[in-house]
Parts: structure tokens; C-alpha cells; sequence
């Protein structure tokens, strides 16, 4: 065992809370020389990926490029054999436990909608409400007025504020996926990664979600990992290819779409 | 105006648990009135065995509670609760051995007799100021609490969870049964500790005495309800309802989940063993058998029956198992393990939201 997972056993329900996100080099996560491999099978090798602050970043690549290993590496759920992640200039992620990287500001959306099902929409956005996390203080917790107004904000944004006290159970898939981005919206992330989207969502959701990922882009930066082309054509700027665990290629659309190793591995199919 | 907004605010939200607090009330007014204020020949008397039985039946409304505090709103099955219950019910019992003083077998000023007949000379550290009920009353929230800490605190940081977990609480609560059985342990091995005079000054026989066990008994269960409300009302109550329904998700928008595990557990630990001390005195006794895991698996069943996730639910189910317990062990003793086991698959098959669900279903079709 090393000697920050025996300091991060000792530190208990209180640990002293992650540096402020220094953004001063205008990059926000740094991924160098990731490698993480399970049972002999490399789903990252050796990836390096670097965000700007305020960047809207499309990842895509065929099943199996490590996309979603890499969200994991970035959350603390998966730790890589070797490399290195940082949050901008100043946390290193790798030394952090999920909730930990939750409150230091990174937001994440899974593929698979998951909600709290026995929550009231309202509810799930309360809990996922930036603010106190330590277990007395939210004994005691109440919201002030001017939460209940940010999440009354955010209902109106993703469109649920009917849905105000529904189940969350009882929400269809696209609503389970507006609500979910609500709770990431509500986090007030700086980095907010987003797994597939718009997987079973209508055109109109489709051209809705792009336009609320374009607009978050700038104050935060976004990373989309999505499989319709059409969509990524529609938001983003820069368009990073994963193949195999590593970046096989990075630029705008138009470019990754021409490069003929892109074109092999996953859009000529 | 102050009480009017208090019990709009607690009470009345929810009529489950006004119907509980209701039937508490009524408890604690009528039984003891029924059993001191009229005559053995009265119809309307409650004899003095009634009153230990359903005093005994609140102490396990409130493991209940503590049970359906951990299972019921934060998916953890504990299988072996009745090791917190026992531990503060040992707490109590210590206590009261000290004040038998003299009065024992032997007559020893300080050690209790079978500490005189295993020979020892002096008592050991542990029980020394345990004659003071100051002391007794930390010990008893004290030790099941430090134990759950302790014992969470690895469990949940290892992020041991399931069947897993559940299999450990059974190791946990028979490794302390094998370990109080052993003599050199202290707590009087096989026998345990019993043969109590008085609490506090009182005679345990006096029915006096009894009754007013009674009456702390029935109000640490309201306040055990109310507490337990509270928690699960709070926002700490949504939390932990969110690590039932999607662990993972809820570390992902940062709360550091084994904080808040460990919190219920050794909350709920608190609760077992303060109805453990209740119970000892009014039952007159504490012996390893406490620890026997298939306790545990029927504080389980009580939940299960009453119905889980609504802590009058819980409540229920402890009477009303104990009730036919009571029933079948006397008019037919062989059938009630038999009975037992098939209702727990019966309610588990057939209602999963035991009868309080099954109620509440019927409440709804009839609107």
C-alpha cells in the first residue's frame, strides 16, 4: 500500500478539501501517458490528451477505443498503471477518490442514464446540487431560497419543470437523459464529460441538447464522447479520434474525417 | 400554535406515523393505568406479565427501527443487528449486577457471584465504576457504537458490500457469542448476568418499578421513532436512499459514501443498544444467547413483514411476529421455526412491500 492510500484511509469523513482549479496555462486536464490495461488487454495505451479551459472536445472512436475507460481514469473509478492526470496546474487526479474529483469540479454523465429512480425529479437535482457534502452538515441541510431558484432554473433549461414531482423512475429515456444532464448542470462542474448524449433522443432533443452543449461550452469545458456523426459535425471544433487506447487523430472535423487512418479504422466501415 | 405547527410539521405529514405515534400514546396512558389502577378481578385488568410482554415488544419495535434504518433506506442487510442490542443490554446488566452488592449468593460487597465462584479475587478493569449509572448509560450507547464504527469503518472503506457484508455481521455477532460464552471473558459465561434486585434504587420486582420501565421503554421508542424520522426525512435520509438505489452515483456528484454508511450504521447500532439495556431489566436477564445469529435473521424477518422503508412498517412487524411467536410457542412449539421460515418466503414472494405496502395498495384502489 502506498503512502497516500494509507493518508487517504486515515483522512476519514474529513479530508482537507482539493487546491482551487488553476487554469493559469489555459488547459484544464492533462492526461500523459496513460496506460491501463485489464487482463493483459490494453483498453489505454499510453494516451495523452490535453483540454483547453472553455473547450468544447468531441471524442469518438469505434467500441473498444477506450472512451469510456478514459471517463473512468478522469473520475477516479479506474486507476491507470501508469501516467499521469491533472486538473488543471494544480490537482492531481490520480491522487483523489471520486467524490473527491466530484467536488473539486468535474461532472460526469454516464451513457446509460442513472438516475435516482425513487427520487422526485426535484429531489435528484437537490442532491446533485453544488454545496455541502459532509455527512452532519447535510443532516441539517436546507435549501435556501436561491437554490430552490437554480434548480428551478435548471428544470426550465431541460425542459422537466412539469416533471417537477415526478418519480424519476417513471421518466422516459430522453427525460432520464435531460434529467441527468440536469444534475451535471446543477454540480456547476468546470469539466464536464459527457457519454453519448443523444442515445435515444428525437432529432428535436438532438438539435436541443447540441445547442445547451455549445452554450456551456466557454464558462466550462465540455468533453463529448458520441457516435452520430451528425451531431458532433454539429458542436464541435475539435474532434479527437481514440483508437485502440490511444489518439490516433485530433482536429477539426472536416480534417479527421480525411485522414486516411480515421478513415480505415472506424468511418469507412 | 407552537405545538399546532410542531405536530403539523412531525406528525401529521404522514398517517403512518401519526397512527404510530397515536397507538404509542395510547400504550403508555392505558396499559400501566390498566394494570396498577384496577383490581385483579377487573375485566378491563391488564395482568403484570402483559406489561413485561409488551414492553418487551417495544424494545424490539425499536431494533426494528434500527434495523429498517440501515436495510430498509440504505440497502445494507445486516445480519447480525442483535450484536449491538446484546452489547447494551451486557452495558445495563453490569450495572445491575453491581447493585446487588451483598444481596448475592455469596454475599460479596463488590464481585458479582460468579466472579466469587470462578474464584477471582478482584474485578476486572472493565467493570470498575459500572456501578454508576452515569457510567452504565455511556457504556451502553459506547460500546455498540464504538463496535459498529470500528467494524463499518473497514467494511465500507473496503467497500465490502451484499451478501458479503451480510455474511460478515453474522461472523461478527457469533464470534461474540463464542467469546461470551468463555468464563475468562468476564460477563459470566454460559450464564450471563442476572439475579438483578434493583435499578436505580428500585425494586426490580415492585410492579412500580416495572411499569415506570415500561413508560421509558415506550418514550425511548417514540423518540427513537422521532430521531429516526428525522434522519431519513433530512437530506442525509435522500442521500442514503440514493447509495441504495445507485452507489456509484452518488460518488460521482460527490459524496464520499462510506462517510455516509458508516453514519446510519453506527446510528443504528446506537438505537439496538439502547433498546438492548431496556430490555434486560424488564426481561431479568442477558445471556450469550442474545448473540445467536438466527436473532438477528428474525429482526430481519419482523422488517420484512411489517414492511420495509417506513419505520412504522418495522415497528409492526416486531409486535406483530412477536405476537404469534408469543402465540405458537406456547400453543404449539414444534411449528413456529417451521412458521417462521415460510413466512419470511411467503411475505418475500407475495409482498414485498410487506403489510404496510399490501395496505396502502388496498387504500389506493379503493380511492
Amino acid at each position: 500500500m502506498s503512502m497516500t492510500s494509507i493518508g487517504r484511509l486515515l483522512s476519514r469523513g474529513h479530508y482537507s478539501a482539493p487546491p482551487p482549479l488553476d487554469l493559469s496555462h489555459n488547459i484544464v486536464l492533462y492526461l500523459e501517458g496513460i496506460s491501463v490495461s485489464f487482463d493483459g488487454f490494453k483498453a489505454l495505451n499510453n494516451l495523452n490528451l490535453y483540454i483547453e479551459a472553455g473547450e468544447l472536445r468531441c471524442i469518438i472512436g469505434p467500441n473498444g477505443a477506450g472512451k469510456t475507460t478514459m471517463m473512468d481514469v478522469i473520475t477516479g473509478k479506474t486507476r491507470p498503471d501508469t501516467g499521469s492526470a491533472w486538473f488543471g496546474q494544480t490537482i492531481d487526479l490520480l491522487a483523489l477518490s471520486e467524490p473527491e474529483i466530484a467536488q473539486a469540479g468535474i461532472g460526469r454523465k454516464f451513457q446509460k442514464p442513472t438516475v435516482f429512480p425513487n427520487h422526485t425529479v426535484f429531489e435528484n437535482l437537490e442532491l446533485a446540487l453544488a454545496g455541502e457534502r459532509s455527512v452532519w452538515k447535510v443532516l441539517f441541510a436546507k435549501l435556501s431560497p436561491s437554490q430552490i431558484a437554480r434548480i428551478d432554473q435548471v428544470l426550465e433549461t431541460v425542459g422537466l419543470k412539469d416533471h417537477r414531482s415526478t418519480q424519476a423512475g417513471s421518466l422516459s429515456h430522453g427525460q432520464k437523459q435531460w434529467l441527468e444532464i440536469g444534475m451535471m448542470l446543477v454540480q456547476e462542474p468546470k469539466l464536464m464529460l459527457v457519454d453519448e448524449p443523444v442515445a435515444g433522443m428525437t432529432p428535436q432533443e438532438t438539435e436541443k441538447t447540441a445547442e445547451l452543449l455549445v452554450s456551456l461550452a466557454g464558462e466550462r469545458s465540455v468533453v463529448v464522447v458520441e457516435h452520430d456523426m451528425d451531431f458532433v459535425r454539429s458542436i464541435a471544433r475539435t474532434v479527437t479520434v481514440l483508437h485502440e487506447g490511444s489518439v490516433l487523430a485530433e482536429g477539426s472535423i472536416d480534417k479527421v474525417q480525411n485522414d486516411p487512418k480515421v478513415v480505415e479504422v472506424y468511418l469507412g466501415e | 400554535m407552537i405545538i399546532k405547527t410542531l405536530s403539523e410539521r412531525f406528525f401529521a405529514t404522514d398517517r403512518g406515523s401519526s397512527i404510530f405515534f397515536s397507538l404509542l400514546l395510547l400504550v403508555t396512558v392505558l396499559v400501566p393505568t390498566l394494570n396498577l389502577a384496577t383490581g385483579e378481578g377487573s375485566f378491563l385488568h391488564i395482568p403484570n406479565y402483559s406489561v413485561a410482554l409488551i414492553g418487551k415488544y417495544m424494545c424490539y419495535a425499536m431494533l426494528a427501527i434500527a434495523v429498517d434504518l440501515i436495510w430498509g433506506y440504505c440497502g445494507i442487510l445486516s445480519l447480525g443487528h442483535t450484536a449491538f442490542f446484546a452489547l447494551g443490554g451486557y452495558a445495563m446488566g453490569m450495572y445491575l449486577m453491581r447493585q446487588i452488592g451483598t444481596r448475592g449468593v455469596y454475599a460479596d460487597p463488590i464481585l458479582p457471584d460468579f466472579m466469587v465462584f470462578l474464584n477471582w479475587k478482584e474485578l476486572p478493569w472493565f467493570w470498575h465504576g459500572m456501578d454508576h449509572f452515569w457510567l452504565a448509560a455511556i457504556m451502553i450507547v459506547l460500546a455498540p457504537g464504538l463496535l459498529a464504527y470500528v467494524f463499518g469503518w473497514f467494511a465500507f472503506r473496503s467497500r465490502v458490500t451484499g451478501v458479503y457484508l451480510s455474511i460478515i455481521t453474522q461472523a461478527l455477532t457469533y464470534a461474540l457469542l463464542l467469546a461470551f460464552f468463555r468464563n475468562e471473558m468476564g460477563f459470566g459465561g454460559n450464564n450471563g448476568l442476572t439475579d438483578f434486585k434493583d435499578i436505580l434504587g428500585f425494586d426490580l420486582q415492585a410492579q412500580s418499578t416495572r411499569v415506570a420501565l415500561f413508560i421509558a421503554t415506550a418514550v425511548a421508542l417514540g423518540l427513537a421513532y422521532f430521531t429516526s424520522r428525522y434522519v431519513v426525512r433530512s437530506r442525509l435520509g435522500r442521500v442514503i436512499e440514493a447509495v441504495r438505489d445507485a452507489e456509484s452515483r452518488t460518488r460521482f456528484i460527490g459524496y464520499k459514501v462510506e462517510s455516509y454508511k458508516l453514519w446510519v450504521w453506527t446510528f443504528s447500532a446506537v438505537l439496538a443498544g439502547i433498546a438492548g439495556a431496556l430490555y434486560v431489566p424488564q426481561v431479568g436477564i442477558i445471556n450469550p444467547g442474545e448473540f445467536a445469529p438466527i436473532n438477528s435473521i428474525e429482526v430481519v424477518v419482523w422488517v420484512a413483514v411489517g414492511g420495509r422503508g417506513t419505520l412504522y412498517g418495522a415497528a409492526l412487524g416486531a409486535v406483530l411476529v412477536n405476537y404469534a411467536k408469543t402465540y405458537f410457542t406456547a400453543a404449539l412449539p414444534e411449528v413456529w421455526l417451521y412458521a417462521l421460515g415460510a413466512l419470511f418466503i411467503g411475505v418475500t414472494l407475495f409482498l414485498p412491500q410487506g403489510i404496510v405496502g399490501l395496505i396502502s395498495q388496498l387504500a389506493r384502489r379503493r380511492a
